[in-house]
């Protein structure tokens, strides 16, 4: 009798669920594992697990030459591999102590802003998806393929495209793909109107996102977050305003701004920074200048491949940097670059051989990954996914 | 024969055994067409849906696809039926049946046009009412049977979000109820005729924009699909169900919406219901045939509906379809009650 007392007096126990979300799931954007503790809907504990993409990219990079190793930045973040393969360059010209001339620069900021607009297009769409809504994902997706198509007509490659080169780009871009590309400039703020009118006044869309993972400007910096991420908190900083590259110091557009360091705040500094890009490729198409596109440096760039063909002077530069690699000073160089994500920064140790002694790559994904649980904790599952979403993370680059 | 028949299980069995011949034949028609509307709502879905995405939708198997739905099912009948090791087998066997049973059964108390129910019962939309409820439990049993965490949280907000819903979707329908005086859904729809358009929606505008968002939470569509929540829960309760035990559960979850459509058009927007002008001018097997058509117009524009709205909007967090339910819906299905309730003796007093 006592015993079955006790058996009815016991106190109902209730215990957290672990739930592994990821590395193979719908939401995570990639190969994201997050461990959550459960209390009901609620989550309790957010571990986010990094590293099944891990290519060993930084050890890979110091086993070739500072040209070979250019397509291991493709593949960082692999949907705006344009942008990565500019920051990269733009380190190891500095390296180098070399200068792209003015028409290679203007080049790599329109090629860079395409970049920008198609990661930025994939995040719009993916991130709206997992809020829930489908339609605005494939009309996004539909003018992603027309960049995609642009940038096969530039280059012959689509998505991993190692377009600019150190001391300019692969090669001169046709005024064919010059008028393309300004038609799609035209066409492209009143598609951004027609993804804005499902998204950005919906009454579900801002409960879902308006007061979500709120982080504050301090916070956000002293978390090192940077890009859209950043600047939704509120903090006014984009590389590309503040140390210019290319030829950003010469096209006016403004850096959007959030202010409550929300999730839809992301979402609005995002959607401007769209605009924007698009209105630096019109200003670059318009202004954008005569001349050559590789600099005038035989002895750290590799020369043109039909004079290779033609000339034994250029056969022999060809030889020599292709297998032993330039001859540069020693000596260390960080540059940051302005990616669709964050800033992307490379750091090369020079030991005064053709590869690098240490290459590091700073990635924006890794920063925001690990920001995750800060943002979640204490929020619903359904916060979780969307904070996935608006961190804008590549895994690609997260892992390396 | 007749005689014989009498002799053997007493007076009347015979007339009993056609009576049941004839019921059998119905639900036998009933179901095969209802089937076939499920499947082709699938492929109407898609082709709308596909249309809105700048997509085109199903276009290989058949002329303009129109056999993909049979290609579906074909290709989820002779998928692998997998079985989680640690399931509950019984219940994870049963789960997808309830659920696809208790859609089908609500089928039986509709009525097409006028005359043809299966079952005329005096209690229609209650009967309605129990077996929606009954098709939770296919849910929750699934999700807890998978032994799956994401299938056992789908089961959990499934639950809760039914049985919260149910309850605004009753009370919804209560109005509709005074105003006809009836449960049966064949006098509701009769009583239509006297308001203006033949429609109760005029009438129960609040009522009816209850019943349609209670609607689509019931059947689990967007922007009120957690229980299935792609982005979250994977698939929600029937994650770990594959091949055709899973087309129970979507065959199910579409018969749903057939339902509810149907509802919708009998209870509120006047059902099979044509003008009496109509009705009075030509043969009465053509204005059956009419009824029946005009019937169905409105159950494909609210099922037109529902895919509009899926394609359009995001979807909305458990915390926050719950706050929907009890502080929006409830109370005000409980005023349109009052409300109702006031008008009718008002008007009463009049006369």
């Amino acid at each position: 009798m006592d015993k079955e007392m006790e058996e009815i007096e016991r106190t109902f126990e209730t215990k957290e669920l672990t739930v592994s979300l990821g590395p193979q799931h719908p939401a995570t954007h990639g190969v994201l594992r997050l461990v959550l503790h459960l209390d009901g809907e609620t989550v309790v504990k957010c571990t986010p697990y990094v590293g099944y993409l891990h290519r060993g990219v930084e050890k890979l990079g110091e086993n070739r030459t500072y040209f070979a190793a250019l397509p291991l930045s493709d593949r960082l973040d692999y949907i705006s591999s344009m942008n990565n393969n500019v920051g990269y360059v733009n380190a190891v010209e500095k390296l180098f102590g070399i200068e792209a001339p003015e028409r290679a620069r203007y080049i790599r900021t329109i090629v860079a802003e395409m970049g920008r607009i198609s990661s930025h297009i994939i995040w719009l769409g993916t991130h709206v998806l997992d809020i829930g809504a489908t339609t605005p994902f494939l009309h996004a997706m539909a003018q992603r393929e027309r960049l995609l198509d642009l940038f096969e007509e530039l280059c012959g490659a689509r998505l991993t495209v190692s377009y600019p080169r150190v001391g300019g780009v692969r090669n001169d871009i046709s005024q064919e793909f010059l008028d393309d590309l300004y038609q799609f400039v035209l066409e492209f703020p009143s598609h951004m109107d027609d993804y804005e009118t499902l998204v950005t006044e919906n009454r579900i869309w801002k409960d879902r996102t308006v007061g979500i993972g709120v982080i504050s400007a301090e916070e956000a910096v002293n978390w090192g977050l940077t890009g859209g991420t950043l600047r939704g908190s509120g903090v006014d900083y984009d590389v590309r305003k503040y140390f210019p590259y290319d030829a950003y110091d010469k096209v006016d557009f403004e850096v959007p701004v959030g202010r409550n360091g929300d999730c839809y705040d992301r979402y609005l500094v995002r959607v401007g920074e769209m605009r924007q890009a698009n209105r630096i490729m019109k200003q670059c198409i318009e202004n954008l200048p005569a001349g050559p596109v590789m600099s005038d440096a035989p002895k750290l760039t590799l020369p043109p491949k039909d004079l290779v063909l033609k000339d034994m002077e250029h056969l022999i530069h060809q030889f020599i940097l292709i297998t032993k690699g330039p001859t540069i000073p020693e000596g260390e160089v960080y540059v940051g670059t302005e990616v669709p994500k964050g800033e992307l920064g490379f750091y090369f140790v020079s030991d005064g051989t053709g590869k690098p002694y240490r290459m590091r790559v700073r990635a924006p994904s890794f920063v925001h990954a690990s920001v995750l649980p800060r943002l979640s904790e204490g929020g619903l599952i359904a916060d979780v996914i969307a904070n996935i979403g608006t961190i804008d993370i590549v895994l690609g680059e997260c892992d390396r | 024969m007749k005689e014989m028949v009498d002799g053997i299980i007493g007076a009347g069995g015979f007339q009993m055994i056609i009576n049941i011949v004839i019921i059998l034949l119905k639900i036998a028609a009933v179901v095969a067409v209802a089937l076939l509307h499920v499947a082709y709502a699938t492929y109407w879905e898609r082709k709308v849906i596909g249309h809105m995405q700048v997509r085109l939708g199903p276009r290989e198997v058949g002329p303009f696809g129109l056999f993909q739905p049979f290609a579906d099912g074909i290709k989820l009948f002779f998928k692998e039926d997998i079985i989680p090791a640690n399931a509950d087998k019984p219940l994870f066997y049963l789960a997808p049946v309830i659920f696809f049973v208790a859609a089908l059964t609500s089928l039986s108390v509709l009525p097409f046009f006028n005359g043809f129910v299966i079952a005329n019962i005096n209690v229609g939309i209650l009967f309605l009412f129990a077996m929606s409820s009954l098709g939770a439990y296919g849910i929750v049993l699934s999700g807890w049977s998978s032994n799956s965490k994401y299938a056992f949280l789908g089961g959990m907000r499934s639950a809760s979000q039914i049985i919260s819903y149910e309850i605004a979707m009753g009370l919804s329908l209560v109005g509709v109820m005074m105003l006809a005086g009836s449960l049966n859904l064949t006098d509701i729809v009769k009583a239509q005729q006297q308001y203006p358009l033949g429609v109760f929606a005029i009438p129960q505008i609040l009522g009816f924009f209850v019943f349609v968002v209670a609607a689509f939470a019931e059947t689990n569509r967007l922007p009120f699909d957690l229980p299935e929540a792609e982005s979250e829960l994977v698939a929600g309760y029937f994650t770990e169900y594959s091949g055709f035990r899973f087309a129970l559960f979507f065959l199910g979850e579409y018969t749903g919406m057939l339902i509810m459509s149907a509802i919708a058009a009998l209870c509120f927007l006047g059902g099979w219901g044509l003008p009496a002008f109509i009705t009075a001018n030509v043969p009465h097997i053509l204005a059956q045939v009419l009824g029946l058509f005009w019937f169905l117009i409105k159950v494909y524009a609210f099922m037109f509906f529902y895919y509009w709205i899926r394609a359009t909007l995001p979807r909305y967090r458990y915390d926050q379809l719950m706050a929907i339910g009890w502080k929006l819906l409830i109370p005000l299905a409980l005023a349109n009650i009052v409300l109702t309730g006031l008008v009718k003796i008002w008007v009463k007093g009049i006369i």
